[in-house]
């Protein structure tokens, strides 16, 4: 077995220079610097070894590592988290990819019914330092199973912490917090945004993990999104500018625990708040956001909080998903009906 | 595929060229500690049957007549050999110094569980069928990177489960693991040839031990109500297991009791398939042999019964006294770092709790 030191020949983050780099690469060097770190952090998941999984995240870290410390599972998504489970028990940190959010359900017991449970189960005795990596959403054109967003399922899960970072600067530091935490974390990785690029600035981390952070102010109306959708907000706001609304931008970027302060505190300042995610929007995690909103800010609220979501139905065949994914119109026109209820 | 046996139910020894060697390297030590486990373990059992009935405990689980398996095998470990239990294995747990208290806190649904694993390398029970293979597979893993560095013996890690568990699928892709990283695991499958009412037949038609085949390791059948060679087989196979060559160890017994207080046995199962186990009770036939050869005598035997009883007074003592989990505590442990949402809860109860009457109405939003 081999404890690496090839990571020494890797400049430290804190002598790196902030760089532009995709979303995806920006994950690869988290994982890099993690592990050259803290040898007790480990990653296992389907062909991420010498194939570096199929979106090419885990690139070169088997070479780097080792393959006992990348490692390439069998084709068993119960037993990866099964396993995390026991090695995060003896002392681990692993970090598991599962290869596609539709390909996560497998493994759904092991993560509901034990990761979420133990360190409640053993009165806080043991702790499940477990960070869960799922690609997730659509927008690739891809077939069945590989768009999903099966969020709300985790978020309703106590017990779990889900992050999903929208730029390359989150997801490097998001992933390094993930991994840090005492809790199993699920970093939702919005595929379609993994070639994003943006500047990584490694001497200067990101704002908190688990809070909601405003990216764009404005005073007529918010739109409130994360990962996949808030490049997708930025552009709405910036068409809705053009016509004379001035819409704010929060990035959620953490659903559990949700920062639901800074989220109300926006809806409470602009008084009309779109929440956009790709999720069906029945029963999906938008709700949870538009109740908390109005319980905290009723009375400054000139609007319902209004939803753009997917629609009550399988993700549809890729040729069909441009009509069911929310775009930049579908936000525009929540934020026009906001302005509908105007007395 | 017959069973091994070392021990007839009349109490005869059989000289087994394999296995006997085993049992006659045991000093008196041994032999009277395993009677002792296994005593204990059933009069914790009836005790906490009694419990249940008069309302102390919400649900038990007996193990009566699979005691023997149980104390062969976790005898034959050493302490440092991780256990993953399922939640029957009650004269395994007691052999890694977990307290009848200890044991029972689940089930008086005081909390979830009521030990420290790590301390007794001994996980918490698990009700959720076959999913704590996986975890042992895992910490078998975990095992594999620190013996790499250094930190660790040769330990073996111990997934029980039982025949109906056998069906899940956690557990073949727990195989899958063990087989393809070589991982020391010793799965311990204890066929009582029921999973609530549901017959072996209905999860596999042959023995269970043969599917270790189909993964490359061994497999092997033991008369798991004869507390010798249950002894024996784990002690012969540990060896190899420690090693990296995972092994199924089945040991064939009978459930003597409801699979849990809330059961009717009556309604799947005839009286007369039950008299004719208890014709194999494995504590009988063990006194016998011991006896026989002289390695116990009647005081002794009568000295054991005097620790079983003042275990039963302990017990009732401390179910009577045990303090519960309050739900502050279950906030507190959901997450092992702030979460705002739980904290909000907690808050929220706690103001609703003090001040129920003139807050009416009031939601968490607007008491901020
Ligand atoms: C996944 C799952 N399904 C169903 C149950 C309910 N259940 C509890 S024990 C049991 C039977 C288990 O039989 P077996 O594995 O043979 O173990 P035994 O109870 O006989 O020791 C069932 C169906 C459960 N606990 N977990
Ligand atoms: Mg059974």
């Amino acid at each position: 077995m081999t404890t690496s030191t090839a990571a020494d020949a890797v400049e430290r983050p804190e002598d790196r220079e902030p760089k532009q780099m995709p979303l995806a690469k920006a994950i690869t060097a988290a994982l890099r610097d993690t592990m050259a770190d803290d040898d007790r952090t480990l990653l296992i998941g389907e062909d991420i070894g010498a194939l570096g999984g199929v979106f090419r995240v885990t690139d070169g870290l088997q070479a780097q590592f080792g393959a006992d410390r990348v490692i390439d599972s069998p084709l068993a998504e119960s037993g990866v988290i099964g396993t995390c489970i026991g090695m995060a028990m003896r002392g681990y940190r692993p970090v598991a990819e599962i290869q596609f959010d539709g390909f996560v359900f497998p493994a759904f017991n092991q993560i509901t019914t034990q990761l979420a449970k133990i360190h409640n189960r053993t009165d806080g005795k043991v702790t499940m330092p477990v960070t869960v990596r799922l690609p997730y959403g659509g927008s690739i054109g891809s077939i069945e199973h590989h768009s999903e967003s099966p969020e709300a399922l985790f978020a309703h899960t106590a017990g779990l912490r889900l992050v999903t970072p929208s730029n390359a600067h989150d997801a490097y530091w998001m992933t390094r917090q993930a991994i840090a935490c005492q809790d199993p974390v699920f970093v939702l990785e919005p595929k379609r945004r993994y070639w994003l690029k943006g500047e990584v600035d490694f001497q200067n981390p990101a704002p908190d993990a688990f809070t909601a952070q405003v990216l764009r102010e404005g005073t007529d109306a918010t739109i409130a999104a994360y990962g996949p959708l808030v490049p997708t907000a930025l552009a709405a706001a910036a068409a809705a500018a053009e016509d004379g609304r001035s819409v704010e931008v929060i990035d959620i970027r953490s659903l559990s625990p949700l920062d639901d302060e800074t989220i109300a505190r926006s809806g409470a300042k602009t008084g009309r708040l779109v929440v956009a995610h790709e999720a069906p929007t029945f029963g999906g995690f938008g709700g949870e956001i538009a109740a908390r909103v109005s319980e905290r800010a009723y009375h400054r609220m000139l609007a319902p909080v209004l939803r753009v979501g997917g629609f009550h139905m399988p993700y549809p065949p890729s040729q069909e998903e441009h009509r069911y994914l929310p775009d930049i119109d579908r936000m525009l026109e929540a934020v026009e009906r906001s302005f509908s209820y105007d007395r | 595929m017959q069973p091994i046996q070392l021990l007839a139910p009349d109490g005869s020894f059989a000289e087994d060229e394999v296995y006997a060697p085993y049992i006659r390297a045991l000093g008196d030590d041994v032999l009277r500690e395993m009677y002792r486990s296994m005593a204990t373990a059933r009069r914790l059992d009836n005790e906490a049957t009694s419990l249940q009935r008069q309302g102390q405990l919400e649900l038990w689980v007996p193990c009566l007549g699979q005691e023997a398996g149980q104390t062969g095998v976790i005898t034959a470990l050493r302490e440092d050999d991780m256990v993953f239990p399922t939640y029957r294995e009650h004269a395994m747990a007691l052999h890694r110094g977990i307290t009848p208290e200890e044991l029972l806190r689940q089930f008086r649904a005081a909390g979830h569980s009521g030990w420290d694993p790590l301390e007794h390398s001994f996980n918490v029970y698990s009700v959720v069928l076959g999913a704590q293979t996986l975890h042992a597979a895992g910490w078998a893993m975990g095992l594999q990177r620190d013996q790499a560095a250094g930190r660790a013996e040769d330990e073996l890690v111990v997934a029980c489960l039982g025949d109906g568990a056998s069906s899940q699928g956690d557990v073949h892709e727990s195989m899958v693991f063990a087989s393809s990283y070589g991982l020391p695991m010793l799965y311990f499958i204890q066929n009582n040839h029921w999973a609530i009412s549901v017959p072996v037949a209905t999860q596999s038609k042959h023995p269970l031990a043969l599917r270790a085949h189909g993964y490359g390791f061994e497999g092997v059948r033991v008369d798991g109500n004869d507390v010798l060679a249950s002894f024996a087989v784990a002690a012969h196979h540990a060896p190899q297991v420690r090693e990296g060559n995972p092994q199924i160890i089945e040991a064939v017994t009978y459930r003597m009791g409801a699979h849990t207080t809330a059961d009717d046995p009556t309604k799947y199962r005839t009286s007369e398939e039950v008299e004719s186990w208890k014709a194999k009770d494995p504590i009988s036939r063990y006194a016998t042999w011991l006896e026989a050869e002289g390695h116990a005598d009647s005081g002794w035997f009568s000295e054991v019964d005097a620790e079983a009883k003042d275990l039963a007074a302990d017990l009732r003592r401390a179910a009577m006294s045990m303090e519960g989990l309050e739900l502050e505590r279950v906030f507190d442990t959901v997450y092992a770092e702030p979460h705002r949402q739980i904290e909000t809860e907690k808050a929220w109860l706690k103001d609703f709790e003090a001040g129920f009457a003139e807050q009416t109405g009031e939601t968490e939003g607007e008491r901020r």
